[in-house]
């Protein structure tokens, strides 16, 4: 059953992706990937980690993307004429993404894994007993830098006055 | 019967190279993020199946510094396209090259 579920969101999964990046609708592209990343947090809920699929459709669905479907509204780009990649570019990119892609298949389908050991359930009260004990200076350091983030993207988008 | 790690990690390793190309062969600038976004969320998921095949949570930790990391890394990149825009009245990025020599 687990297999199943698993098989499905990952084809979805794959052909959202394709879409994502291949099609030429910039909003096309946004909505395929917000499926995308439902999928995934299926792969996440199914992997023991019910806070990250938590976390994946509050923060990926819910904010990033909405961030870039609002971008592609504001800036209202005209669909680019000329977004045919260069003979080289195209030779280049697909001679590398056969290669990451095929490769990291083939790696993963043959290096035999380690042992499973018994599986940690990642509850959000695990993970934040992780995150205000071990990890409690890199989980401080993450707000500075979203507080950064924030004013910097602010004062980039700022008008002259 | 639970998912074997070998075919988690094949997925990741199909979405990473998905998304390598949306990097490599888009020349919207939006298209490129979105390359960038599906990339970090295959290395997101091997980072999972890694932290279920050890039986530890610090796997599952990193994977929520990655999503906090990205949700900046998406707003000043948004901010610097829309900033890009406003000067050039494009986000092409073939045509980003006033910094050449």
């Amino acid at each position: 059953m687990e297999l199943a579920v698993f098989y499905v969101a990952a084809v979805v999964a794959v052909a959202t992706g394709v879409l994502a990046v291949a099609h030429r609708n910039p909003v096309v592209n946004v909505m395929s990937l917000v499926v995308t990343f439902f999928c995934v947090a299926v792969c996440y809920a199914l992997l023991a980690a019910p806070f990250l699929a938590a976390a994946q459709i509050l923060v990926y669905a819910g904010a990033i993307l909405v961030l870039f479907l609002f971008v592609v509204m504001l800036l209202n780009a005209p669909l680019p004429t000329t977004d045919q990649p260069r003979k080289a570019q195209r030779i280049v990119g697909a001679a590398a993404v056969a290669l990451v892609g095929l490769g990291g298949a083939a790696l993963a389908l043959l290096v035999a894994p380690a042992p499973r050991a018994p599986v940690a359930e990642g509850t959000a009260a695990a993970i934040g007993r992780l995150l205000v004990g071990p990890h409690l200076f890199a989980f401080e350091l993450v707000s500075v830098l979203l507080l950064a983030a924030l004013v910097g993207a602010m004062v980039l988008v700022k008008r002259k006055a | 019967m639970s998912v074997p790690t070998t075919h988690i990690v094949t997925l990741a390793a199909l979405l990473f190279a998905v998304g390598a190309g949306g990097v490599l062969l888009r020349r919207s600038g939006i298209s490129v993020l979105l390359g960038i976004e599906l990339m970090l969320n295959a290395v997101n998921l091997t980072l999972v199946a890694f932290a279920r095949q050890h039986g530890h949570l610090d796997g599952q930790v990193f994977v929520f510094f990655i999503m906090a990391v990205a949700a900046a890394e998406v707003a000043v990149g948004l901010a610097l396209l829309v900033a890009i825009f406003r000067h050039q009245q494009s986000i092409d990025v073939d045509r980003l090259n006033i910094l050449r020599w």
